[in-house]
């Protein structure tokens, strides 16, 4: 039975987004798209969650909060990219104080696309997203020890 | 028509403290899924599956076990414990102060355990779980009290037997036990400690800092308490089973009401109105109780 796809609890972090993302993340919370049906909630504290949702690009000052929201995050865990500039830094990547993509901090397992991604495209990829809880889950059964921090 | 009478008459003590054990957290985590699915429901949403808080406590079962240090596993183990052991002497047909005070015990452990970490917000959520304690905590020891006035016992057994009608004789000490069960089942106005809710209050209070097995257990905890307290309810109308559970089930399911309706207080507001609400109902009911025999 896949228990962390019953019940994967979401971690919202802004990077530097220009908000578009983070509206698009929370109207998933809403009655048209309600992703509680599916059991996931919306956390604000990393020890609960399972799923790191980021969304805009990452700078020197927000790549330190992020490395840090991980690393108090349990296994297992996965990291979402949310919109095109946490996938790839966009428009901002030329930028003095960008860095690129969440790539460039953390293991990204799955990248949502979209400026503003869809909360359909939100809520298809946090799905994703629980497959690989599953598989991590299901390797750590495995060898016997969580996958190493990056 | 008393066959739940009989059924417990029939178990001794020790049947009826194993089937508490067993069957508490079935019930428990029931209710807690009818109170997501209703609240989506109030909310215009659809609301997760009925058995999701038991997806959800497998799930953190199965989570890495991250301890801060080692008397925060300590205290939610005896926070859990004390849970169970309150409601299985109630269950049991015991005294009833000793279960208040017990419960209170358990409380205690929980407070401890978000006091034993660094956290700010574990720290600040603990302080506002002490807050609540001392604003719902006169109002539960009035209860044993009213209901020794009215039967003569504080034994849940012979309370559970007695044939008039409590509820009747102590309708104050029922409203104030209704006002403060908000607090104890962590419904909004009096979520202040932590929030079940997406619109969280203080990171997640008490519970920052607990994850995965531990969260777990505070779960479960929590479960087993719904049913103690809704027990208690049970009692003001034990004269009729059927309308007792009937109403121990309404009850819940106005807390889940008032829980959709109302914003957090403050925890001046919380405290002044729970003693408040104490005093009036409370306190007068068992004045006039002591007058009238």
């Amino acid at each position: 039975m896949g228990w962390f796809k019953r019940s994967p609890w979401v971690l919202h972090y802004n990077a530097t987004s220009c908000n578009g993302c983070d509206i698009e993340l929370i109207a998933s919370l809403t009655p048209l798209y309600d992703l509680e049906r599916f059991g996931i909630i919306n956390t604000g504290n990393p020890k609960h969650a399972d799923i790191l949702a980021v969304t805009g690009s990452v700078n020197e000052k927000s790549r330190q909060v992020l490395q840090n929201l991980y690393d108090q995050m349990p296994n297992p865990k996965v990291v979402v990219a949310v919109g095109i500039c946490a996938t790839s830094g966009c428009v901002f990547q030329d930028c003095y104080n960008v860095q690129g993509g969440v790539d460039k901090v953390l293991q990204v397992d799955v990248y949502i696309p979209g400026c503003a991604a869809r909360p359909e495209a939100i809520i298809d990829g946090v799905l994703k997203a629980c497959d690989i809880l599953e598989e991590k889950y299901a390797r750590r059964k495995k060898e016997g020890r969580w996958a190493e921090r990056p | 028509m008393n066959w739940i009478n009989e059924l417990m008459k029939s178990l001794s003590i020790l049947e009826r403290m194993l089937v508490f054990i067993l069957f508490a957290p079935l019930a428990g985590g029931l209710l807690a899924g009818i109170d997501r699915r209703v609240s989506a429901r109030l909310q215009g949403r659809y609301g997760p599956p009925l058995a999701q808080p038991f997806y959800d406590v497998i799930k953190l079962l199965r989570k890495e076990r991250i301890i801060v240090n080692k008397f925060q596993d300590f205290n939610v183990v005896l926070f859990l414990l004390f849970t169970i052991f309150s409601g299985a002497l109630f269950f049991s047909g015991a005294d009833l102060l000793l279960t208040v005070f017990s419960l209170a015990l358990a409380g205690t452990f929980f407070i401890l355990g978000g006091f034993c970490v660094g956290s700010p917000f574990s720290h600040l959520g603990a302080e506002r779980e002490i807050i609540q304690t001392v604003a719902y905590e006169p109002m539960v020891i009035l209860m044993a009290v009213g209901m020794y006035q009215a039967t003569g016992s504080f034994k849940v057994a012979e309370i559970a037997q007695y044939q008039a009608p409590l509820i009747l004789s102590l309708p104050g000490v029922f409203a104030g036990f209704l006002y403060i069960l908000t607090i104890k089942l962590r419904k909004s106005p009096f979520d202040l400690s932590m929030s079940h809710h997406a619109h969280q209050e203080i990171v997640r209070g008490i519970t920052t800092e607990f994850s995965g097995p531990g969260l777990a257990l505070i779960e479960i905890a929590h479960w087993y308490e719904t049913v103690l307290l809704l027990g208690m309810v049970y009692l003001f109308f034990a004269f009729n089973p059927w309308l007792a559970i009937a109403m121990a089930l309404g009850t819940y399911l106005f807390e889940i009401f008032i829980d959709m309706n109302y914003a957090r207080f403050k925890w001046q507001l919380t405290f002044l109105s729970s003693w408040l609400f104490t005093a009036v109902a409370g306190v007068s009911n068992i004045i006039v109780l002591s007058l009238m025999r």
